[in-house]
């Protein structure tokens, strides 16, 4: 390893990895992976897992059980710095009492790579910083030192590049910009990235593969559109995106397709498109397929029809309106509708009828009912943090 | 450092501004205790020292009795009698630095770092550190002396062991004094050391490390450096007090007239043989001596931040 870059991306790999902290268990079972040359994004609530995957993976935290393949080589048990891996911090963690010249050749000299200054000068080129390359990483904005702190990992050719919500403590603007960066840096370097997030727009924009993570496991895994037009489970219909969920009995089911009853209603979803096909199931329809009808719509095949329902709630939001939509026996449906016209179509109070093409229903493989969107939060350790919290609040204020 | 803040202020008094002239002068009103303070009991001394430095004594006078003259020999004189005890002392004093640092390092760590995440452990580690200062220091010197002395069992065991040869002696010697200042000045050395240690950022050592520095290269390019103020304050309160120290190296205490430091010199020179002049005259040396070094040290460590 010492003295060499990696020619290319390595494959990641996690088998059975179980990671138990005193009180409570952060990984169960994870089996994961990554494919080399990809964009991967962990994206999960916080408490999930996904960042001690991370750690795990960089050998900041001993996994408690399981094994962790580079490029099909066994790293389990060795030392974050015998890995071919480096990490972009979520504080950066650039050296204080280091020029960013020198946190950039940092890498460089530990592996006695030759021509680490000149190899360094050329990272800080490639995110346009080279002019800075003599100031102390605090001269410089949270920006620019985001992007130091990429410049610091990519430029010693991590078989993996690891990036732990890097992107947080910028502001949208910025945080765009450095999305588009980090994209065109890890085609062009063609590095493995595994990108770490809570942040789902985040994910779907930058990743090739998007793996849903919830209490320590994966939920479902797979291209950012597949994802969200296929969610399985219920956590990843709400958490990525948002979706309309109804529970009833399978009634019918053709070769093509199922027919659910919701509270007295037909709805029929594609065959394919449920994870079930019989008994109750839960299925979903995300809010911007949804359309909205001032007058009763005629049935047509290949398209459902709810209503009437009343709308409650109209949110105006540039590009799109979202409308809030009362059904009986069906509980407030989400629906977003791109604003063709001036302004929203319908106001509060206004009955309408929803409908949406058959193809764009799914069927999940849970209910919502056993997937809260969040984790209960009594284990031992959020217990802690939460008096933690709310011990400091009042000392705020005291 | 602490000279150039107050340059700051005299320099921000020029604007001819009524407001900021009003406000630096209550800035000088404020400032005046602390200079007069400084005038009668640093400068005023200071100045007498310097004179009585070049006194001479008095023709036919009796012992102690000193004019006003410009004697330079008193300098030449006392340098080129007492020029071994001032090297003595700087190299004691830089040994007893050192091996006050790479004891307090690794304390300072611990209690910094390691017990992070026990604080009733950490206040009482911190407490231990200083508790020595509860028994005067010169009891516990003494106490050394006892430990140290022939009938002592742990230097019985070393003659019994033939690792000590017979007739030789613990105290006295320039072990016995190095050990004594390196043993008063740990607790000078450890608390500045465990300020910086107790604020490291353990994501600094964790970045080192997965920038393949191991741990050996993590200490010493991160946890060193990031460690540096605290490093250089317990240096220099360890090394400029015991470069002027006089009662570890004392007779009384664990030294012997070989291992006599500029200190016991001047002590002697003052309170024994009333030669007022060479006491004062080494105490500016030694002044002189101690600056020259500690200033390169401070300005070399490019320390903005240790003051």
């Amino acid at each position: 390893m010492a003295g060499s870059f990696a020619e290319s991306g390595a494959d990641l790999e996690l088998v059975g990895i179980t990671k138990r902290f005193p009180g409570f268990t952060a990984i169960e079972d994870l089996n994961l992976t990554i494919p080399a040359g990809s964009f991967f994004a962990l994206l999960g609530p916080s408490g999930c897992g996904k960042t001690t995957t991370l750690r795990l993976v960089a050998g900041l935290e001993d996994a408690t059980a399981g094994r962790i393949l580079i490029g099909g080589t066994d790293v389990t048990n060795t030392k974050s710095f015998q890995r071919p891996v480096n990490t972009v911090f979520q504080s950066y963690a650039l050296f204080p009492h280091m020029t960013v010249l020198e946190n950039v050749a940092f890498g460089l000299k530990r592996r006695k790579i030759a021509d680490a200054t000149a190899k360094a000068h050329e990272a800080l080129r490639l995110v346009e910083l080279d002019h800075l390359a003599q100031r102390k990483p605090q001269q410089l904005s949270g920006g620019q030192q985001q992007r130091v702190a990429l410049a610091r990992a990519v430029v010693n050719r991590p078989a993996l590049l690891l990036l732990d919500e890097p992107l947080g403590a910028l502001d949208l603007k910025l945080r765009r910009q450095m999305q588009i960066e980090l994209k065109n840096i890890q085609q062009d370097v063609g590095l493995t990235f595994l990108h770490v997030t809570h942040d789902q727009e985040e994910a779907m924009t930058m990743a090739d593969t998007v793996a849903v993570m919830n209490k320590g496991q994966i939920e479902q895994m797979g291209a950012p559109e597949e994802l969200y037009e296929l969610p399985k489970t219920a956590f990843v219909a709400n958490f990525l995106g948002q979706s309309n969920l109804f529970t009833g009995a399978v009634t019918s089911s053709g070769d093509t397709s199922i027919v659910v009853d919701v509270a007295g209603r037909k709805i029929e979803i594609p065959r394919e498109r449920a994870q079930r096909h019989a008994g109750n199931v839960t299925i979903g329809v995300r809010p911007e397929k949804l359309r909205l009808h001032t007058e009763p719509p005629a049935a047509q095949p290949g398209s459902n029809v709810l209503g009437p329902g009343r709308v409650t709630d109209v949110s105006f939001s540039g590009v799109s309106t979202q409308y809030q939509v009362a059904v009986p026996g069906l509980g407030t449906l989400v629906v977003f509708a791109q604003n063709m016209v001036f302004g929203p179509v319908v106001s509060p109070g206004a009955e309408v009828w929803l409908t949406w093409t058959t193809d764009h229903g799914f069927g999940l493989l849970d209910d919502p009912a056993d997937a809260p969107r969040f984790a209960a939060d009594t284990d031992t350790h959020s217990l802690a943090v939460q008096r933690r919290e709310k011990l400091e609040a009042e000392l705020e204020e005291a | 450092m602490a000279f150039g803040a107050f340059g700051a202020t005299t320099t921000a008094t020029t604007p001819a501004e009524p407001a900021i002239r009003k406000r630096s002068r209550v800035v000088l009103l404020l400032l005046l205790p602390g200079i007069l303070y400084l005038a009668l009991f640093f400068l005023a001394p200071l100045l007498s020292l310097v004179i009585t430095s070049f006194q001479a004594p008095v023709e036919f006078g009796d012992i102690g009795q000193y004019q006003t003259a410009f004697r330079w020999e008193n300098y030449t004189t006392v340098l080129d009698a007492y020029g071994p005890h001032i090297l003595r002392s700087f190299v004691f004093a830089a040994t007893a630095t050192v091996a006050a640092l790479l004891f307090s390092f690794p304390l300072a760590y611990f209690i910094g770092v390691k017990l992070r995440r026990f604080p009733l452990l950490q206040a009482l580690a911190l407490t231990l550190v200083i508790a020595p200062f509860f028994i005067s220091f010169l009891l516990r010197t003494l106490a050394w002396k006892q430990l140290l002395s022939d009938e002592s069992w742990f230097v019985s065991a070393l003659h019994g062991m033939q690792i000590l040869p017979p007739g030789e002696h613990v105290t006295g010697t320039a072990f016995s004094v190095i050990f004594g200042l390196t043993y008063n000045f740990i607790p000078f050395m450890t608390l500045p050391i465990y300020t910086s240690l107790e604020r490291l950022d353990l994501r600094y050592v964790e970045a080192g490390g997965d920038l393949y520095a191991g741990p050996a290269s993590t200490f010493f390019r991160v946890t060193v450096p990031l460690a540096a103020p605290g490093i250089i304050s317990g240096a220099l309160l360890t090394f400029i007090p015991a470069a002027g120290d006089y009662i570890n190296a004392s007779r009384d205490f664990l030294g012997s007239t070989d291992t006599a430091m500029i200190g016991n010199v001047i002590e002697a020179n003052f309170l024994v043989l009333q030669n007022y002049p060479a006491a004062a005259a080494l105490s500016l040396i030694l002044m002189v001596a101690i600056l020259i070094p500690v200033s390169v040290y401070v300005m070399r460590s490019g320390t903005d931040d240790l003051l």
